[in-house]
């Protein structure tokens, strides 16, 4: 392993000042990081380890009615938090069914927002990757690809974000508190996640030495808690990245949709926030129907990228039954098997 | 002095066992589970440095530069080992005396021949600074196209398959079987290259002491590994003491010393001072083995009341560019129904991989869930339940050979995991049974078989004036719990109370216990240990009964039993003496005996041995996404004689949850261009987790086998995953109504 510098800041101001030296690299629970360096994939000459910044660690509601949880919250507490996952509970269930009850343990929340695709020619140093190499060419395209991109992808990567706590996220509204040489400022997670373009390697609104301190849900989101669900869809039952998620929310009355919210996994270089869906969700019936059509509209501007075909009817496939999920109510308790389809009715048994 | 009976004795002098068929907990758990198993990584000799390699990125082609100043100049690195200054070796490594033998990669030259071939060797203070000294050394290729997939080169007939069999058999005439049959089926099943993956990478720590060896590795057979090193480097073996306590799974790639091990002894002989090498876990995919990719077609037909009259299975494979393995695939055809023409056949191609090996059941594996498919297929064309379909052709004799069985409690497997599982139930046609969440539900079913080996094998026993007693053999303990099931053998072999025994096993200056593979170690060197007593309590019964001093004077004739520390009057219990009054009244410390487990080639010859076993799985599968959940999975087996229920169940289970695996989730993905492995991780090569395995039964189904060895032992070490692949493939068909005829089934076969 390349020699680094490890350097420990007290405060939220030194870890940014640190971290403004070019090749520095955040550490927080390392769970993606430390993989990342062992494999040669990405070299840091300078290790900033804010793992123990104390004020990044809480989760704190705010007065308007919003929340904010600190970048360094590990995923496995923020789950377990009984009022965080009644009041959000399709974030709770997307982060349960991420990883393993280790890897939880460790992760953060910036972390997770900040993981990098799963792309095995991203991890592979003898393959051509833009990403990690800008220029270098794509050989995920051609290759073993019947998991990347069909939204969203271009010629110059079509690599997905592997992250299922930042698909509900993403239909929540979720805001990223940034702190930087210039203080702090928030992006709206949607905006945060870029599309590769002809940039890939330019995967979000980071500059060099921005640090995430938090993640927002403003208010509303508490006001779908009753219709929310994430669905995943992995090839084998756990501990597995999603081959499509996804997460919706909707405020339903009197049959007719009153609001809606809906987000795709494992699709695009970003959580795929799905507008157009929800569009034609908002004032519509409630019912099956409608969300084949809304279906539709998430899925309208998608292609293969590859051996990857499959994953569109998929994905239409999983936004129906996730919209139905919702409409049916919030399980009382998450389930056994968060996410899974097979612990999509609630109640169901864990071995049933 | 020491006796040495003949194999297979049923003695004279009768032990009486008490601690064969208990469910005793394993002896090593309490070490495992508190971290006290020294397994060979955790050994640091004074002085040791850590080795590194360096592997090739390319799949054919050479190196055509390595910056080894780079790497030497990085603080920390003591010596860069390459082709150039790689010490000699006594022998070729590319030489191949016998099919056992197999080439190594050990820097004879700058040739690359598969993707993650080792190309050099970072000898450092640090595995931090060998790591990067390694990375360092930025290597320059003249690479050539990689010779990818089982169409990407041409196809031979190889000389032969597996352990030597040929690969093209028949029997009768398998076209005239199938133009009389009334019903035809012919399907084509794919199935990938997959890899053992134990959860301990292949490791060595080596100090040389002139020029003998001490070696900590794992090994799955210490006396093969140590004559293949005395070979390689000119050593006599007994120079070379290997320790192998422990092994984190081998599933038959630490059956061989690997290129990589070997390349640690010759870092440490490079360097003069004790090296340790520890293979990352993606550099173990290539050079030590794994299981080739099969493409198999079967074609069958069956008379009007179900009866084959024609199998004809033939599989395509592939081995290395530079040697021989072949899955003997096709194989698994000869030993389960019977027809009247059977035919199997091997074709394979040479590809830029690494050499495959044996891998857990290696042909029985990948035969087994292409023929279980198949007879489903076949069973669901003459419109029967697939339990009356293999019913009705169950084969009374071997099919292939027509020997009887030397036992085969195949009917009873049937009749107990069917009962078990509520087979009677089952609609006969696809896509019927949804659950209560409306889930696609499915019952598949398939026939286990593995065949019953043995190899050689040596023990010695020793009883002492304490009464207690000891047993020595060279065993290997690969989990699955060897520790135990000898010292059950042992103890009964000398008639002691298994807490009286010491069992010594897992080091190389014991005697030979032949390799723990095939199935066949329990039944070898439990032969040999078992001899063994037999030997030191006939030693110790000639003491007592030729001493007019003791109780059982004279009872010669009559024989004397064995049992607790004890030696008894066979016509007169209430007579008799301890082991050590036996020993104290001859004025010895202690006596000794050897034994030999071995085949019996007479048996061999007459008998078809075979252990085997039914297996019935539930799937469900979500009707929409395709994803597939094995909810319940039960299987019988009749495997002889069980040594201890407890280990063998948690066999079994290994087993069954590996044909999930097979089934389901198990594929080194290879990119087709570079014919470098894409997942050659822990998280994206996937084997099932628990939640992948929520209920799984295995039952044991009584079997007396007189023919097999004087224990009745046969093997249930990969039998498990036979007929298991291919009944969760059968339950997603009959969920599903979709055939799988790929494997891994995935989401994409099932979205319709
Ligand atoms: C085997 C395996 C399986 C997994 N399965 C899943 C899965 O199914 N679903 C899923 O969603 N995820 C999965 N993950 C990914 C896991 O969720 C992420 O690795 C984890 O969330 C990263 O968090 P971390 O705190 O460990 O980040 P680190 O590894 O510490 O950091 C990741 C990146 O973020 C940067 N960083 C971290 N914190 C900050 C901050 N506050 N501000 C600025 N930069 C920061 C680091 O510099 C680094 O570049 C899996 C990971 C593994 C290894
Ligand atoms: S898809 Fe993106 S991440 Fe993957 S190889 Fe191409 S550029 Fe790199």
């Amino acid at each position: 392993m390349r020699d680094f510098d490890y350097i420990r800041p007290a405060t939220i101001p030194d870890a940014i000042a640190a971290a403004a030296e070019p090749g520095s690299a955040y550490l927080a629970g390392g769970t993606n990081l430390l993989d990342l360096m062992k494999g040669g994939i990405t070299s840091p000459e300078r290790i900033v380890d804010i793992s123990r910044l104390p004020e990044l660690n809480r989760i704190e509601r705010l007065d308007y009615g919003g929340l904010r949880i600190g970048a360094l919250v590990r995923n496995a507490d923020l789950a377990h938090d009984s009022a965080f996952a009644s009041t959000y509970p399709a974030v709770a269930e997307a982060l349960l069914s991420g990883a393993s009850a280790q890897l939880r343990n460790a992760a953060t929340v910036g972390g997770n927002l900040l993981q990098r695709t799963r792309c095995s020619y991203f991890y592979d140093t003898a393959s051509a990757c833009n990403r990690r190499e800008p220029g270098a060419g794509c050989d995920a395209l051609g290759g073993e690809n019947r998991l990347h991109a069909v939204l969203g992808w271009s010629d110059a990567c079509i690599a997905t974000h592997p992250s299922d706590f930042c698909v509900p996220l993403v239909a929540l509204d979720a805001v990223v508190e940034i702190e930087g040489k210039k203080g702090r400022r928030h992006v709206t997670l949607e905006e945060f996640h870029r599309l590769p373009g002809e940039t890939p390697q330019r995967e979000n609104a980071l500059e060099p030495g921005d640090l995430i301190v938090a993640v927002r849900l403003p208010a509303e989101a508490a006001s779908f808690s009753a219709n929310a669900r994430y669905l995943k869809v992995r090839e084998r039952t756990s501990y597995a990245f999603a081959v499509v998620s996804a997460a919706a929310a909707l405020v339903v009355d009197g049959g007719k949709i009153r609001a809606a919210r809906l987000a795709l996994g494992g699709v695009a270089a970003k959580p795929w926030r799905a507008r157009s869906a929800e569009a034609v969700l908002l004032g519509a019936d409630a019912n099956e129907a409608s969300f084949a059509s809304a279906a539709d509209a998430a899925l309208a501007d998608a292609s293969p990228s590859g051996d990857n075909a499959f994953k569109i009817e998929l994905a239409r496939r999983i936004v129906v039954r996730v919209l139905m999920s919702a409409l049916s109510g919030t399980p009382e308790r998450l389930p056994a098997l968060p996410a899974s389809p097979f612990s999509n009715i609630p109640g169901v048994r864990h071995d049933a | 002095m020491t006796l040495e009976l003949s194999l297979n004795q049923q003695p004279a002098h009768a032990r009486q066992g008490s601690s064969i068929g208990q469910p005793l907990t394993r002896r090593d758990g309490f070490l495992k589970v508190t971290g006290a198993a020294r397994y060979a990584a955790d050994n640091h000799p004074p002085g040791m440095l850590y080795a590194v390699l360096a592997v090739s990125s390319i799949a054919r082609g050479r190196v055509a530069a390595l910056d080894v100043e780079a790497a030497k100049a990085h603080h920390g690195v003591v010596e860069v080992m390459t082709p150039k200054n790689r010490p000699a070796l006594a022998a070729d490594p590319d030489a191949k005396d016998h099919p056992f033998m197999f080439r190594l990669d050990l820097l004879q030259n700058d040739q690359v021949r598969y993707p993650n071939q080792s190309i050099a060797v970072v000898i450092a203070e640090t595995l931090e600074a060998a790591t990067e000294g390694a990375a360092l050394l930025s290597p320059r290729y003249e690479s050539l196209p990689a010779r990818v997939g089982l169409d990407g080169a041409e196809s031979f007939v190889p000389r032969g398959v597996g352990i030597g069999s040929p690969a093209v058999h028949h029997k009768g005439d398998v076209e005239v079987g199938l133009k009389s049959a009334k019903t035809r089926i012919e399907a084509t099943y794919e199935t990938p290259a997959q890899y053992h993956n134990a959860m301990e990478p292949h490791a060595i720590v080596v100090a040389w002491d002139g020029d003998r060896l001490s070696i900590d590795t794992p090994s799955q057979g210490l006396a093969m590994a140590q004559g293949r090193i005395a070979g390689l480097f000119g050593i006599a073996p007994e120079n070379i003491h290997i320790r192998s306590p422990f092994l984190g799974g081998g599933f038959g790639s630490k059956g061989m010393i690997s290129g990589p091990q070997v390349l640690g002894i010759l870092a440490a002989r490079l360097v003069g001072r004790p090296v340790k090498l520890v293979l990352r876990r993606e550099q173990m995919y290539g050079p030590v083995g794994h299981r080739a990719p099969t493409r198999q077609t079967l074609r069958m037909g069956m008379d009007g009341e179900g009866r084959l009259t024609a199998i004809d299975h033939h599989a395509r494979t592939a081995s290395s560019t530079f040697d021989d393995f072949f899955e003997p695939a096709a194989d698994a055809s000869h030993t389960l129904y019977a027809s009247p023409a059977i035919a199997t056949s091997h074709d394979a191609v040479r590809l830029d991989t690494g050499t495959p090996l044996f891998m857990r059941a290696p042909g029985e594996a990948t035969g087994s869930i292409a023929l279980e498919s198949a007879i489903d297929e076949a069973a669901h064309a003459c419109g029967m339940d697939p339990l009356e379909f293999r019913l009705r052709n169950y084969a009374e004799v071997e099919p292939m050979t027509g020997k009887p069985f030397s036992s085969k409690a195949l009917r009873e497997c049937y009749r107990q995991a069917a009962e078990t599982f509520g087979w009677a139930s089952r609609p006969l046609q696809p896509r019927l049974m949804r659950d209560a969440d409306g889930f696609l539900t499915g019952w598949g079913m398939g026939t286990a078989t593995f065949p019953a080996i043995m190899f050689q094998a040596e023990a010695h026993a020793v009883l002492r004036a304490d009464g207690s007693g000891l047993m020595e053999t060279g065993a290997q303990d690969m989990g699955q719990g060897a520790w135990t099931a000898f010292a059950q053998i042992a103890a009964d072999g000398l008639g002691l109370d298994i807490d009286r025994v010491e069992f010594r096993a897992g080091s190389s200056d014991l005697p030979n216990a032949g390799i723990a593979g095939g199935s066949g170690h329990t039944a070898t060197a439990g032969m040999a240990i078992h001899n063994a007593g037999a030997a030191v309590i006939a030693r110790l019964a000639d003491l007592a009964t030729g001493n007019e001093a003791s109780p059982l004077f004279g009872a010669g004739n009559e024989g004397v039993l064995a049992r607790g520390g004890r030696l008894y009057r066979r016509d007169d219990e209430s007579r008799g003496e301890s082991y050590a009054e036996i020993l104290t009244r001859a004025g010895l410390t202690e006596i000794e005996g050897h034994g030999k487990g071995a085949p019996d080639p007479a048996s061999q010859e007459t008998y078809a041995k075979h252990a085997h076993g039914a297996v019935f799985a539930e799937v469900k599968v979500d009707p929409d996404f395709g994803q597939i959940r094995v909810t319940r999975l039960v299987g019988a087996f009749a495997a002889g004689r069980v040594i201890n229920p407890r280990l063998v169940r948690s066999q079994y289970y290994g087993g069954m949850i590996w044909g999930i695996s097979f089934a389901l989730h198990e594929e080194a993905i290879t990119d087709r261009r570079s014919g470098r492995i894409q997942n050659a991780n822990l998280a994206e090569y996937h084997v099932p987790v628990n939640a992948d395995v929520p209920s799984v039964e295995a039952l044991l189904v009584h079997e007396d086998d007189p023919y097999v060895n004087a224990l009745g032992i046969k093997g249930v070490g990969e039998i498990g995953i036979t007929g298991t692949a291919g009944a969760v493939a059968n339950a997603v068909w009959h969920a599903t109504g979709v055939r799988p005829r790929r494997f891994p089934i995935r989401i994409e076969d099932l979205l319709g």
